[in-house]
């Protein structure tokens, strides 16, 4: 199948893996319409239940990279902008929203899931437009997981006494958080609904290149009739990020994002007694027993390095195959490459969908450029990508020792990195010999097996013959240098609670 | 003194590392200056080197010590507390002696010191219990998550209460499963190298806890920036230091906690909280099916 013989080809079409028979997996166009959307010619900050202009009258534009068409002006907060909004949330916290009954709170975080559901659909689309991730994945797993996120929290805000019971759970006050772009609503969703069932005001950052969606939830809570500067969101880049970071008025920093930036973010925090969780990079190990189910192992493989072009923390990027089914495994994994999809985020067909900015392709370019110097072997399923837009081939490279770039660093991309073992001791040295710590998955059918490995993993979530599943009651955080504290669940809810002893 | 008395035996103070004595590497000493200001002993003054070598020791022993059963680390920290009650005179008496250490009176404090072993020990087996869960995912997986020791924790112990605050700190660190580096204040060298001589007979494993005693505030930057240090215990750092300990501590993104409590005596100057702060939570997942 190819570009020029699609029948009714509306959107960019793609050339898949030659080794599919001709027509075997011919899909006819499936676009998602982007009519649900009604985007504005810009957007202010959120402060104080209203959306205002920024002090400095700037502002930046954010596009769709699988275009790179403009979609809309963003306001650009400095700040004077996030002192506003530091100073609504504070006056909101002491005003009303620490002293309102937790039932109250847990009504109106009921509602907003209730209201997210409602208008999924719209969010999704949204999502897919500024962000470039398949709108199979935005519809079917990020906007399930926000609703679910809020649902699974709202109950929890009249209940605190029960999960801390005899400690006293009290809110620490506002709480600044700042996002990433990879999954921009479902990290607002993992940031505000444990800050707002536990009785916080809040100051979101959403990332400069996907602030459209948090913008839009912005909107859903001023319906929702939340009282104003609970929720306030102030968009902009590093600068807003820092300004945040250092205001002398919050109470804690919560922040996902890279291992790097988290770090200056622990420097910036120190001596200052403010509380910090952070939720940073991974280089996630996928070790692959011989007795593994290789279809399947194909399958979670594929998932874990593939979903959401691999801008994922904790993509399981390290691919460790045990000696004796190494060839076999990678043969698999590439025939099922050449039948991955890659191209218009918005057809509902399409399973790798744009890389978020040009920036971030260009990491990946230079990362996987390290990988063929170092010596690495490259597999790229032979696709058609758009003209316009930021696209990256699904990659697998093998022949990868553990000293090389693509083995340490994180790529943050849709690029996979094959080593061996003989031992399971030496797959859990192996997967451990990274200073992250946020993933790891294991595949055999021997459960006895499943359990030691788990056991020695220096990792926050474990998959086991399964990968990058999410829930809202299931904790999630890593160990090392993947960051600290948890989000989800129980444990997720204790980062938000002064509790006593 | 008359003809017929007798000679004291005086104890050299040496460092604690990887289940040995040595004395520093630096070959220097500091003078422990008691409570009535008379000089009591030398004490051992801790260099880099010797941060580093009970870095290594703590880090070679964190996966034996992490792996024994939770039963098997109660009845360690159990058995310190026997030994600590049989030398308790001992203890009571370097206590008294402990400069800046006068806020308790020293039996009471050491007692509480025995008690507190004894209650951190009764906690091995039901951290997992009280900080774990099974959680009730909206798909057919099996979800569980528990609580895992960080690794290796450094701890700049508190100057007083001397024996009571380094219990109090040290104990829910083992309790977790953990490997300790104690960085102490030469004035405390005394209970802090009795207490070694107690963990040395307790079958606590060599490098599972590694004493140093000296200059604690040329000693904790040393600590909190080692990168084989996944913990910081900073209760014994001014607050004119924290900030920069904290920075050096963000280099590997250690977790750190500095305990406000100002009552070592209180009921909540002990709680398995103080073990959650160092150990990471792990969750697995597994599908079920048929």
């Amino acid at each position: 199948m190819t570009t020029d013989t699609a029948p009714g080809d509306i959107a960019p079409r793609l050339r898949h893996g030659l080794s599919v028979p001709s027509g075997l997996l011919d899909y006819a166009p499936a676009p998602e319409s982007s009519a649900i959307v009604h985007l504005r010619d810009s957007y202010g900050l959120f402060i104080n239940g209203e959306f205002v202009a920024p002090a400095s009258g700037r502002g930046f534009a954010t596009i769709n990279p699988a275009t790179e068409a403009h979609l809309a002006e963003v306001a650009e907060a400095d700040a004077t902008d996030v002192d506003r909004a530091v100073t609504a949330a504070r006056a909101a916290f002491e005003g009303s929203w620490r002293d309102l009954p937790g039932r109250e709170r847990a009504k109106l975080i009921f509602r907003l899931a209730r209201a997210i559901q409602e208008r999924s659909r719209e969010l999704a689309v949204l999502e897919t437009l500024d962000g470039g991730k398949p709108i199979r994945e935005s519809r079917d797993i990020d906007l399930p997981l926000v609703a679910a996120h809020f649902f699974h929290h709202a109950g929890w805000a009249d209940k605190l006494n029960h999960a801390f019971p005899g400690r006293n759970p009290q809110p620490l006050g506002v709480v600044g958080q700042i996002i990433p772009w990879n999954f921009p609503l479902l990290m607002a969703a993992w940031k505000l609904a444990p800050a707002l069932a536990t009785g916080n005001t809040v100051v979101l950052k959403p990332a400069e290149t996907t602030p459209l969606s948090a913008l839009l939830l912005a909107e859903i809570i001023q319906e929702c009739d939340f009282p104003p500067g609970v929720v306030n969101m102030v968009t902009g880049a590093g600068a807003t990020g820092a300004a945040l970071v250092e205001h002398p008025g919050l109470d804690k920093i919560a922040f996902t994002g890279s291992t790097s930036v988290g770090k200056g973010i622990a420097r910036a925090v120190a001596g200052t007694g403010k509380r910090l969780t952070l939720e940073l990079g991974g280089k996630g190990a996928h070790i692959v027993f011989e007795d593994a189910a290789l279809d399947q192992a194909v399958e979670g493989i594929v998932d874990g390095i593939f979903f959401n072009q691999g801008h994922v923390c904790c993509a399981g990027s390290r691919l460790l195959v045990q000696e004796p089914v190494h060839d076999e495994l990678m043969a698999r994994l590439r025939r099922r490459l050449d039948t991955l999809r890659v191209g218009d985020p918005m057809d509902k067909n399409t399973d790798v969908g744009a890389i978020n900015s040009r920036e971030q392709l260009d990491r990946i370019t230079d990362l996987v450029q390290s990988g063929v110097d170092e010596g690495a072997a490259m597999y790229q399923p032979a696709c058609d990508l758009p003209g316009n837009g930021f696209w990256f081939r699904p990659t697998v490279f093998t022949d990868v020792a553990q000293s090389f770039r693509i083995a340490r660093e994180e790529i943050f991309g849709p690029v996979l990195s094959a080593l061996t073992f003989r031992t399971a001791e030496e797959a859990v040295e192996k997967a451990n010999n990274t200073p992250y710590g946020l993933s790891a998955g294991v595949w055999t059918e021997k459960g006895s097996r499943i359990l030691w490995v788990a056991d020695r993993l220096e990792a926050g979530v474990v998959w086991s013959n399964t990968f990058n599943q999410f829930d809202p009651t299931s904790p999630f955080g890593g160990f090392g240098e993947s960051g600290f504290g948890r989000e989800g669940g129980w444990h997720g809810l204790h980062a938000y609670v002064k509790v006593a002893q | 003194m008359s003809d017929d008395a007798r000679l004291e035996v005086r104890k050299t103070h040496k460092l604690f590392i990887g289940g040995a004595f040595p004395r520093s590497e630096s070959g220097d000493t500091l003078a422990v200056v008691g409570r009535d200001g008379s000089v009591l002993a030398q004490a051992s003054k801790a260099s880099r080197k010797d941060v580093r070598d009970a870095v290594k020791a703590a880090a070679g022993a964190a996966p034996g010590w992490a792996e024994r059963t939770a039963y098997n680390r109660g009845q360690v920290l159990y058995r310190i507390a026997e030994i600590l009650a049989d030398r308790r005179s001992v203890f009571v008496d370097a206590v008294a002696r402990t400069a800046g250490d006068d806020s308790l009176d020293a039996e009471v404090e050491v007692d509480a010191s025995i008690d507190r072993w004894v209650w951190y020990a009764g906690w091995t087996d039901k951290l997992a219990m009280v900080l774990g869960s099974r959680n009730p995912v909206a798909g057919p997986y099996f979800n569980v998550s528990s609580p895992v020791p960080v690794g290796v924790v450094g701890i700049v112990a508190p100057q007083a209460p001397s024996l009571l605050g380094l219990t109090s700190t040290l104990a829910p660190v083992l309790a977790g499963g953990n490997t300790a580096v104690v960085v102490a204040a030469a004035a405390t060298t005394l209970p802090t190298i009795a207490l070694a001589e107690v963990l040395a007979t307790s079958d606590v494993p060599a490098g599972v806890v590694n004493l140093l005693t000296g200059a604690q505030r040329e000693l904790q930057p040393w600590l909190a920036g080692h990168r084989a240090v996944d913990g910081l215990d900073a209760t014994g750092v001014a607050d004119a230091d924290i900030r920069a300990i904290e920075v050096e501590a963000a280099d590997n993104l250690k977790r750190v906690h500095r305990s406000t409590i100002t009552d070592w005596l209180a009921d909540d100057a002990q709680s398995p909280w103080m073990c959650a702060t160092f150990l990471e939570t792990r969750t697995v997942w597994h599908p079920a099916g048929r």
